[in-house]
């Protein structure tokens, strides 16, 4: 029988594991470690504890994340895809009244220039570069993400404030790069007029 | 260290760190007076970029590079007591790095490899460039096998017996470079290399940026390891003291190693190209690493305590009063201490996984390295030099109350130039742009932050070219008395007789390391594989 030998041999190295684990344990309750250092060590681990906790409980309970939604898309023939076809940039609304907005990155500029979006409302930006790396930050808010060629970064995210913001791109793509910039105003939500376009084929405005 | 031979080695690798060093310090100046828009003569992006992409190879390569494998030599001989194994190969392994250095200087200061040190396909430099780089690479991988063939050999020739802290810590360091270089390396010679010889027609960025990310974190600790190595050794014998415990300080380095590898995601947390729950298994890996810099704290603190009261000094704070103050390793290693205090909190913002939207990409993460690693590390570096300077040439330093200036001088300068630069970043101000050009109302409050950045990078290039004279002079002066003193590593509280093997050899820690890697890289680089991505074509810039 293949099966008895084979059977051994995983107990044995299970056991032999296990016998080195427990060695490894008691050789590490052997060291010697001073009072005081072992308190700081514990506070240290509490602190960092408290860190982890907050965030991984922001993550799974709070939907605190960045963004991380791996799409990707052919950066080379954006002008051949449906989505972000020059008629369907800027801000759409779905029927279920889903704010998205489209925006193509290229040096040095972001498409379309200009937009107006509602506060207090969240909106989804998708965001693709139809040339080299570019990141993109609009101060004072959260929304960030970077711009790799090949990917669609998608970030979701509400402003609060009504305002003017620059929208600025935040990583070096060319020495134009200080040149790429554009405006973004916040419109009070009951003052927002939402556009009238027909929600784009081949989209994901629809999740 | 009576061995010509072995100090001639050490020294040439400390001056072309050194030489590096002082000249990208210009390159730093000239960088915020540009990009300020103060004197619009100045004002020229193709230069910035240029000076920018330099000033990054100088510093984040050549000044460590070149420190780190001088330091090792020196250590590794005095520590173990047995002169370098294989020189005629240290030597071929210095004049590699160097002809590396030299190849990639000539696209980067001709303004043709102007993609910075962190290269960002699809965007491509001259293949030279990155050949250039790859000897550098390869130099120090050969300083690698060195160390730690002299680390075996030792442990062959002294069974049972406890490894020096200061060598066990350059082993570890050599595992750690050799693990985090393996990231880079991939992507320069399957991805950047074939790219700009044009052997292949696209890249993928997404791919090129994780391995990028692997060597990313990890790099800093490898930068780091010989500062923390200098609070450890040397620190206490210098404060007058001794050692607070050996054993710990073995377990930092090992944490520190361990965990420096499989966290490098906190640099792509905003990109599109991985998934959240990697991304949140490297935020919770990046503070995991947290530890050890807390444990080192916790121990050059109580080090310089004993050292105090042994020197008379009474009360809660007393003891801080009689520490030598004077004495330059000692003051470097309080300077170091307060602003890894300071960087240390501001890594905890970047790291903090979603928070990390709010300063990504802004002068925020330069404020935050160049206090972290132009503040604590270099600043351990001089301390390093100003110590090893008159062992390595025989000759007593130039100045000591020159080096203590100099010190200083580096900490004040240090915080006036990351304290604006911080703010800047939280005020929204992108990171490598060349010049504000936004037609914006935020933009005015930038103005004055930027003033004192230049001021505070005017104070550190003096106290560059104060310690470059300093050294110089030492080395220079003729009329100068022998000086004979050796290096004196530091004694531990309670000197250890015997460690379990694990706390003694990095070979279970070689493991460690690989399983960990494979779970926290292994499906992120391989999904690239698996899905259906479109490759870039090169760009210019």
């Amino acid at each position: 029988m293949q099966s008895e030998p084979l059977k051994q041999k995983c107990e044995q190295l299970l056991r032999g594991s296990y016998a080195q684990l427990r060695d490894f344990y008691a050789q590490f309750r052997a060291i010697h470690i001073d009072q005081l250092e072992r308190k700081w060590i514990t506070v240290s681990m509490l602190v960092i504890g408290l860190f982890v906790g907050i965030i991984v409980i922001d993550a799974f309970f709070h939907g605190v994340n960045p963004p991380g939604k791996v799409e990707t898309v052919d950066s080379a023939s954006l002008h051949l895809n449906q989505e972000f076809a020059e008629d369907n940039l800027g801000v759409q609304v779905d029927a279920k009244g889903n704010v998205t907005v489209r925006m193509v990155a290229g040096r040095y500029s972001f498409s379309p220039k200009h937009i107006d979006v509602p506060a207090e409302t969240p909106l989804t930006f998708r965001w693709v570069s139809m040339d080299v790396l570019h990141g993109v930050h609009i101060p004072m808010t959260n929304m960030s993400t970077m711009i790799v060629p090949g990917y669609v970064a998608e970030i979701s995210t509400t402003f609060p404030k009504p305002g003017e913001y620059p929208v600025l791109c935040n990583e070096y793509c060319g020495l134009g790069h200080n040149h790429m910039w554009s405006n973004i105003s916040v419109i009070a939500k009951e003052d927002w007029p939402a556009p009238v376009k027909s929600p784009a084929k081949g989209g994901s405005n629809n999740e | 260290m009576n061995d010509a031979a072995t100090r001639k080695l050490a020294l040439s690798h400390l001056w072309v760190a050194f030489g590096a060093f002082v000249v990208a310090c210009f390159m730093g100046e000239y960088q915020v007076l540009e990009r300020s828009g103060f004197i619009p003569a100045l004002d020229s992006p193709s230069v910035y970029f240029a000076s920018v992409s330099t000033h990054g190879v100088l510093m984040a390569f050549v000044l460590t590079f070149f420190f780190i494998m001088g330091f090792g030599y020196t250590i590794a001989t005095t520590s173990l007591k047995q002169p370098v194994w294989n020189i005629p190969l240290a030597w071929g392994a210095f004049w590699l790095a160097l002809a590396g250095v030299v190849l990639a200087a000539i696209p980067l200061l001709t303004g043709k490899a102007s993609v910075l040190y962190t290269f960002y396909p699809p965007m491509v430099a001259p293949a030279v460039f990155y050949i250039g780089a790859t000897l550098l690479v390869v130099g120090s991988w050969v300083w690698c096998v060195i160390m730690l063939v002299m680390f075996m050999q030792w442990k062959k020739a002294n069974a049972g017996q406890p490894v020096p802290l200061a060598m066990f810590a350059t082993a570890m360091n050599a595992l750690l470079w050799l693990w985090t270089s393996a990231g880079v390396a991939l992507e320069v010679l399957f991805q950047l290399i074939p790219f700009s010889l044009g052997w292949i027609d696209t890249i993928d960025p997404g791919l090129a940026r994780t391995l990028f990310a692997w060597t990313l974190h990890p790099i800093v600790y490898f930068w780091l390891i010989p500062a923390y190595t200098a609070f450890y050794v040397f620190v206490p014998k210098q404060a007058g003291g001794f050692l607070f415990s050996d054993e710990m300080a073995r377990l930092a380095f090992i944490v520190l190693a361990v965990f420096a590898l499989p966290i490098g995601f906190h640099h792509l947390y905003m990109d599109p190209e991985q998934a959240k729950g990697w991304k949140l298994l490297h935020a919770i890996g990046t503070f995991v690493v947290a530890l050890p810099t807390l444990v080192t704290g916790f121990a050059v603190i109580a080090s310089l305590e004993i050292a105090g009261r042994l020197r008379g000094g009474k009360g809660l704070f007393g003891w801080i009063i009689s520490l030598p103050w004077t004495n330059t390793m000692v003051l470097s290693v309080i300077l170091s201490l307060l602003m890894l205090i300071f960087g240390g909190f501001g890594g905890i913002v970047n790291a903090s996984y979603a928070m990390n939207a709010m300063i990504h990409n802004t002068a925020w993460v330069p404020g935050h390295f160049h206090l972290i690693f132009a503040g604590t590390t270099v600043i351990m570096y001089f301390a390093i030099a100003y110590y090893l300077w008159p062992i390595l040439v025989k000759k007593p330093l130039f100045s000591s109350s020159m080096a203590l200036v100099q010190l200083w001088t580096w900490f004040i300068g240090m915080s006036l130039l990351t304290t604006p630069w911080h703010v800047l970043g939280l005020l929204g101000q992108p990171r490598r742009i060349s010049s504000v050009v936004y037609n914006n109302l935020l933009t005015l409050a930038w103005k004055p932050y930027e003033f004192m950045m230049i001021f505070g990078g005017l104070i550190l290039l003096g106290s560059a070219c104060l310690f470059i004279y300093n050294l110089a002079k030492t080395q220079l002066n003729p009329a100068a008395e022998a000086f004979d003193q050796e290096i004196e590593f530091a004694e531990t509280v309670k000197p250890v007789e015997s460690l379990p093997e694990w706390l003694n050899d990095v070979k279970l820690w070689n493991k460690v390391i690989a399983v960990l890697m494979a779970i926290s890289f292994g499906y992120p680089i391989l999904q690239f594989f698996f899905m259906d991505t479109s490759g870039s074509s090169p760009w210019g810039f």
